[in-house]
């Protein structure tokens, strides 16, 4: 390791734009001529359009969807067997199928004058019987989202392996267990500003997207463009998550707009629309039961999984995004011998769901390990116990799962024990028999995950999505005073990119990080990428770059060969310097003879001069499997039924780490957003469809008092089908908290016989759990006084 | 979410104010510290024809020390409050509840009279001025009437203001020296709305005894007379002859149907009291 290669806390390049206040992003964008945009949405869940009345006066400056010729529907298809087809359209036409649907689009010279156009178009809608439940929506009978259907199941699956065996089980467990709806939140919300360049016959959407090449291509399909006509600009971005890889109805209707209109236009989301009308993910409802042998040896796990599908499939990921993932994740980092499972994806009234950090393994790692800890309670041993008798061992590694999964390496156990040590386990009980001075109770809980990334083609063939990652591109190009620019698809917005990737091509040329300048987020300047999502970018882009790098160093050693009149087989690349048998050449100088000075190069040189561009992929596409155990101290309130976090330990394992520093950073962002999970966040809904969390001061994020500083560990086995032997790691930290608190609450509820089974676990469902546990003892106990 | 267009005043006294008030043909507002208008306004929850911004009004900043109650005006901050600016006559009740007011960039602009009249059933300032048994002072066309700030919350968000009057001062007793009070409020995280909120007042010397339950989903729970619940003030520890029955039935009275609520009205009440003497 040098001071500034792979595994080097390097200090973030990045960081001084945005320390210092001086980021750019899409809302901070100015172009002349700029409107601004708001949008008429649905108030209603569900409802035919029976009429939108614009008055005449307003007529020029507001838009429905029959002004929007020759704009197709956004329409993302599974190749899954059985997926059922949503078609959503850019703005809403015959009915509205969720609250914030786009009725009409409204431009004025301002957002407030824009707000005022909205708030002069009347709508008649004849309100439809809304579908807010999933589990009722997927009952026969149930009011229909798309009646062409004739169910509301976007897909079905079912996998079983030998489930029967484990039937004869002495232990045998089941619960009800469900995740609450959810928004991303990420600091910025979504905005675009669209204008189109005469000269370059051009459409620029200028919009914070963690993918912005497979923007470009799902718009230009909906608007009938050629690719060459659609340039993506996705700048500085304020926190992606998930809600930034999505085409949104707003991006057409942005984009038709400025083809339409003789100046730019901007619409930038309001915290409303983003909480009510877009950033939906994570609702999961599971019955699941785990069978296992009295000393906790799993025998097997049955489950049925339905997710909340929203209205609409999106854009690229689809609506079985979540759901079909369930299935072939649910057996997590266990050896065991039977598994059923099967899953839906349920259409409803609601937004679309969208993908959010730690897709789907959120919700399977907290119904999954809460199982475990009941199990355990069942078999009377700690709960650690009974994951250390099925976790992977390492000697099996590299080792196919039930579902067929590629563990490529680890030592999960080697993890969880380190993890129980440090929380002190033995310290905890003992403090648990003593008592609390306060009253209330102390919880220990832990929980283990594995994080599958940088997963690739085969993978995603086989799912059938509109977006298949293939070999991942990069381009290093040396500058003519020898720094060097590297040129990435996918879009760093948190992920440090900016710094990382550098560092990984001076591990390789020697060049000083402060001289190489990452070019990402504008697909004028990128090579394709299918973005930043699944954990993928260190993995993926810093191969590809790495690969870039090691073309140009070839290159390099020629020409420094030539200048020091050496066979290139007899000079290496050292610190920056074409070294060969007697003297040596700087990097700087052989820039500056290819760029400047060609006159003193033979007519022989390789013409590709210093430059590169480049595919990479895993020596295995099925992903690397990077995971952590998690183990927590909780306090809980009996009386009031509020959660304090004492304690918090994660011991992780991504592989080499690129920069330690900024891997930390990603594991304390994850487990902000996995406490946000666990106890504060939720969307709900009435009735009617309607949500009811408008702001911040409904919808509760973790802010810097309920988020505590964790204890971290690494552990570093390295990936052994990736260039350094990298992980990818960006999600985890938001998918342990949930069950790890999950389960701490639940020990420190045992006592009452009380399980909370439900996220968030809000102060009111703690004391339900309570009251329910102790209304089902008094009526154990009036049962047996009666027998007696 | 921006505002719908609106004129702004910003008179420099309070009779310039009210004479804009006066004027029945606009939908007027009010805006002092705008910690609570400010969104409503971008929401569109509030379309007024004209703002009147009252912060540049010396009278409403002024405070006036008298021998037994001290006085503020109705654009004292809660940061005012909490950096005692504002002298505490409360023996620390103000202060420190000041202190746990939302986060402090909204208590460097908030203000007492904003939040009163507000009227947020979650917010501090209605439950512990009840508590200490403070009193508001309205002015209007017909002059000056002074009532007991718990009978200014009509309801969740709904004021006693008369056409044309406005809040403009608040006066509070000061407290014997053997005066005890509590406050205790459960809330999701830091500085969000409380949920429950219990405060006491015990002050024999003045034969006070008051007990305050607030949070509620309208105005809070005053007891004026609070004997039955937490003795005369002369006992050792008011902790120990707190009955938890009785807070309960007078909760169960007031309305509140939800037993966890009122379970944890109760217990919020109950650590109240516990804190007067934990510090």
């Amino acid at each position: 390791m040098t001071e500034q290669g792979v595994g080097a806390s390097l200090l973030r390049k990045e960081d001084d734009r945005f320390l210092r206040g001086r980021g750019q992003y899409v809302a901070d964008i100015r172009l002349p001529g700029m409107k601004d945009v708001a949008f008429v949405r649905s108030p209603l869940a569900h409802a035919r359009i029976a009429g939108i009345r614009i008055p005449d006066a307003n007529r020029d400056r507001i838009y429905v969807a029959a002004d929007l010729e020759g704009v197709k529907p956004i329409v993302a298809v599974s190749g899954l067997a059985g997926f059922k087809v949503s078609e959503q359209p850019v703005l809403a036409f015959e009915k509205v199928r969720q609250v914030g649907e786009l009725l009409a689009v409204c431009v004025g010279a301002s957002r407030a004058e824009a707000e005022d156009l909205a708030a002069s178009v009347e709508l008649d809608l004849d309100e439809l019987p809304a579908l807010h439940d999933m589990i009722a929506a997927r009952k026969p009978g149930a009011a229909l989202v798309h009646e062409h259907w004739g169910d509301n199941v976007f897909l079905e699956t079912f996998v079983d392996v030998n489930m029967e065996a484990a039937y004869d089980a002495p232990i045998k467990v089941t619960r009800e267990i469900s995740t609450a709806r959810q928004s991303m939140a990420p600091m910025e919300g979504r905005g675009t500003v669209a204008v189109w360049d005469k000269r370059m016959e051009q459409l620029v959407l200028h919009t914070g997207s963690q993918m912005p090449h497979i923007v470009r291509t799902g718009l230009a399909e909906c608007l009938g463009l050629g690719q060459e006509q659609v340039r993506i600009v996705s700048p500085d971005v304020g926190g992606g998550f998930g809600y930034k890889g999505i085409l949104l109805p707003e991006d057409i209707c942005l984009a038709f707009l400025a083809m339409k209109l003789d100046h730019p236009v901007r619409w930038i989301e309001d915290r409303r629309e983003h909480l009510t009308a877009g950033a939906n993910c994570r609702e999961h409802h599971y019955i699941i039961t785990g069978y296992a042998d009295r000393d906790g040896k799993l025998r097997g796990i049955e489950c049925e999984a339905t997710v909340d599908s929203g209205a609409y499939s999106s854009y690229p990921f689809s609506a079985c995004l979540e759901a079909a993932q369930v299935a072939s994740i649910l057996p997590g980092p266990y050896d065991f011998p039977s598994y059923r499972c099967r899953t839906w994806s349920v259409a409803t009234n609601k937004c679309p769901i969208l993908p959010y950090r730690g897709v789907a393994r959120t919700g399977v790692c907290y119904a999954l390990e809460l199982v475990l800890d009941a199990i355990a309670r069942e078999a009377g041993i700690e709960p650690h116990e009974v994951r250390l008798k099925n976790l992977v061992q390492p000697e099996q590694m590299p080792f196919d799962n039930i579902t067929r999964k590629h563990f490529d390496s680890g030592d999960y156990p080697e993890a969880l024990q380190r993890a129980m040590a440090a929380i002190d386990l033995e310290g905890i009980r003992a403090r648990q028999r003593q008592g609390e001075p306060d009253g209330r109770l102390i919880g220990i809980g832990h929980s283990i995950y594995c994080e599958q990334g940088a997963h690739g083609t085969s993978v995603y063939a086989g799912w059938g999505i509109p977006m298949v990652p293939g070999h991942e591109q990069a381009t290093a190009r040396m500058t003519p005073d020898g720094g060097l620019e590297i040129r990435v698809g996918v879009h760093s917005h948190g992920q440090s990119m900016e710094t990382t990737l550098p560092q990984v091509a001076h591990e390789i040329l020697g060049i000083d990080t402060a001289k190489i300048k990452l070019v990402h987020g504008d697909t004028e300047y990128t090579p394709y990428s299918t973005g930043s999502w699944g954990s993928r970018c260190a993995v993926m882009a810093g191969g590809a770059v790495a690969t870039a790098a090691r073309e140009v160093a070839g290159l390099a050693k020629g020409i420094g060969a030539h200048l020091l009149q050496a066979d290139v087989a007899d000079v290496k690349l050292v610190d920056g310097h074409v070294v060969g048998p007697s003297g040596s050449v700087s990097l700087e100088t052989v820039a500056f003879t290819w760029y400047r000075r060609p006159q003193d190069l033979p007519a022989s040189v390789d013409p590709r001069g210093l430059e590169s561009t480049i595919g990479y992929k895993p020596v295995r596409d099925s992903g690397t499997f990077s995971y952590a155990a998690h183990a927590v101290v909780v306090a809980v309130d009996p009386e009031m039924g509020d959660i304090e976090i004492l304690d918090y330990v994660i011991v992780e394992d991504g592989g080499k780490l690129i920069n330690p520093m900024v891997v930390d950073g990603q594991i304390y962002g994850g487990l902000a957003q996995g406490i946000g999970t666990a106890l504060y966040e939720e969307m709900n809904f009435d009735a009617s469809g309607q949500p009811l969390a408008s702001t911040f001061a409904d919808y509760l994020l973790p802010g810097p008092t309920e988020v505590p500083a964790p204890r971290l560990d690494h552990m570093e086995t390295l990936a052994p089908y990736t260039e350094f032997g990298v992980k990818g790691i960006g999600e985890g930290g938001a998918i342990a908290p949930p069950a790890a608190i999950g389960n701490a609450v639940n020990d420190a509820l045992k006592g009452f016989g009380a399980e909370l089974l439900r996220s968030p676990m809000t102060p009111r469902r703690v004391l339900e759990a309570i009251q329910s546990a102790k209304q089902s003892k008094e009526v154990l106990e009036m049962t047996q006084g009666e027998m007696a | 979410m921006k505002p719908v267009n609106f004129d702004y005043a910003r008179p420099a006294d309070v009779g310039a104010a009210l004479a804009l008030l006066a004027d029945d043909t606009l939908a007027v507002k009010i805006m002092a510290g705008g910690q609570s208008l400010g969104p409503m306004l971008n929401m569109r929850l509030v379309q007024p024809d004209l703002l009147v911004d009252i912060a540049g009004i010396e009278e409403l900043k002024q405070v006036t020390d008298r021998p037994d109650e001290i006085v503020f005006g109705a654009c004292i901050t809660h940061a005012d409050i909490e950096d005692r600016r504002v002298p505490d006559v409360t023996r620390g009740a103000l202060p420190s509840v000041a202190n746990g007011i939302a986060y402090r960039a909204v208590r460097n602009r908030g203000t007492v009279g904003g939040s009163l009249t507000h009227a947020d059933p979650s917010a501090d300032w209605i439950s512990i001025l009840s508590a200490v048994g403070a009193r508001v002072t309205l002015r209007g066309p017909a002059g000056n009437r002074t009532i007991a700030v718990e009978d200014y919350m009509l309801g969740a968000l709904e004021a006693d203001l008369r056409p044309g009057e406005m809040l403009v001062s608040v006066t509070v007793p000061k407290l014997g020296r053997s005066a005890r009070w509590g406050y205790y409020k459960s809330c999701r995280k830091t500085g969000e709305f409380a949920h429950a909120i219990g405060a006491f007042l015990s002050d024999p010397e003045r034969g006070v005894s008051r007990v305050v339950i607030g949070a509620t989903e309208s105005r809070p729970i005053v007891v004026t007379d609070a004997q039955h619940l937490i003795g005369d003030g002369r006992a050792e520890r008011l902790d120990r002859v707190f009955d938890s029955h009785a807070a309960a039935e007078a909760i169960a009275a007031a309305g509140m149907a939800d037993p966890i609520d009122r379970q944890t009205h109760v217990v919020a009440l109950r650590r109240a009291i516990e804190r007067a003497y934990s510090a």
